[in-house]
């Protein structure tokens, strides 16, 4: 690991200052992507700015017909939630598939979204359900949010305070997993809220998470796994490597897409 | 070089470190609490897992001064110095949870975790799958399932 500078605001004016004055700058939320990064010198950011000294970024919150998620809740928070597990079930049972319980315990919400890994969870959950992302500066939704691996819409100095996600009527995440690492292969998300359909994809897409827009029309008629039997995905755009060939990830879309449909 | 203070198995500890220190190198070489350990270092065995105000984590992936005012708990203050042993540890002597040891400092620590958060009746489909991020390449974990199954029961008003 390179050398660094290390901050501790304690609210989220002096993080965002921090990270004005400091373009090498990288916010510490769990860790858990950082500072392996960092140890592999795959990153080095000239200066840390911890975030788990301030205030009020974590917690789960019922608003209406939204769940509101601080940036800084741990996986395991969210997975073991009774709110989270009554109000969008989807989402615990998704937290509860990263990584391994001690990780979970670190990592946070924000982190993974802000870090946009290309084979997280979290991804397809935010755009599987149409979230909203709120920032020290703004709201962003989901469909705006994420540009291509590890690439967000996030300005330098912006940091994300909450996440909103509208309550479905149906959602499911169903995953591949990656058995060493635990990453999602392919994972798919999938979702029914009113006329707003969503089936998004991680873990397979070259560049981050992405919806199958024909999966989502051909569902509009009926919200089963029939509706989109024998269809599938194309191999391009799709990632291949030593785990698995791009062709072999497509095939995994289509039979987790049905899978999460027989399970929402 | 920037202080660090936190408090590790009941005693508080101060020391200058270079900002890059982990948490699990903290331990071992400024506090020379060897027992716990550094397999892989990438996030995936649990050999380092040590609790964090009560809470087991990975200290392979955690920034000493990301401890600062917390408190740790290592294998090496689990029992009472000179005392019995803690009845996961006992678990782990009596089912023979273990061959080389090497990872039986975190199973242990990540074990005792299990308990806090589910319970002194631990089924073996629950304990392997809450055994997910610690590896053990020798045993094939069956006897770590039962050590954990029984020292999760002897925890019960311990």
């Amino acid at each position: 690991m390179y050398a660094f500078t290390y901050h501790r605001p304690t609210t989220v004016r002096q993080a965002v200052n921090l990270l004005a004055k400091n373009s090498e700058a990288k916010l510490l939320a769990g860790g858990h992507s950082l500072i392996p990064v960092m140890k592999l010198r795959l990153g080095s950011p000239g200066a840390l700015i911890d975030m788990n000294k301030i205030e009020g970024l974590s917690g789960i919150e019922l608003k209406g017909r939204s769940l509101v998620i601080g940036a800084m809740t741990r996986h395991g928070e969210v997975a073991t939630s009774q709110v989270v597990k009554e109000a969008l079930p989807a989402l615990a049972d998704l937290a509860g598939m990263i990584g391994d319980p001690a990780v979970r315990h670190r990592g946070t919400i924000g982190g993974a979204i802000a870090h946009n890994d290309p084979s997280a969870d979290y991804p397809a959950a935010v755009l599987g359900l149409g979230a909203t992302i709120i920032t020290s500066k703004r709201r962003i939704e989901a469909d705006e949010f994420f540009k291509g691996m590890f690439e967000t819409a996030l300005e330098p100095d912006e940091i994300i305070t909450k996440v909103s996600f509208p309550l479905a009527k149906k959602a499911a995440y169903q995953k591949f997993k990656q058995p060493a690492s635990g990453f999602a292969l392919v994972g798919v998300f999938v979702s029914k809220r009113g006329a707003d359909i969503r089936v998004a994809v991680t873990g397979a897409g070259a560049s981050g998470a992405f919806r199958v827009t024909a999966f989502e029309e051909a569902l509009k008629k009926r919200f089963s796994p029939k509706s989109i039997e024998g269809m599938t995905v194309p191999a391009t755009g799709l990632n291949g490597d030593i785990h698995g060939s791009a062709e072999y990830r497509a095939h995994l879309i289509a039979v987790l897409a049905r899978r999460a449909l027989a399970a929402a | 070089m920037p202080a660090v203070s936190m408090t590790v198995n009941g005693k508080a500890v101060t020391a200058d470190v270079d900002i890059r220190t982990l948490l699990v190198q903290f331990l071992r070489e400024n506090l020379r609490l060897t027992g716990t350990h550094v397999g892989c270092d990438t996030s995936q065995c649990g050999a380092c897992v040590v609790h964090l105000d009560g809470i087991a984590v990975k200290s392979c992936t955690t920034l000493a001064v990301q401890a600062e005012g917390c408190t740790v708990l290592t294998i090496e203050g689990l029992a009472a110095p000179n005392g019995p042993l803690h009845p996961m540890q006992e678990a782990f002597r009596e089912h023979h949870g273990l061959q080389c040891g090497f990872c039986t400092p975190g199973m242990v620590m990540t074990a005792v975790d299990m308990v806090r958060r589910k319970g002194n009746e631990l089924d073996e489909k629950t304990i392997r799958h809450e055994l997910d991020g610690n590896l053990c390449r020798c045993t094939g974990y069956h006897n770590i399932v039962k050590a954990i199954a029984a020292g999760a029961r002897a925890m019960k008003g311990a």
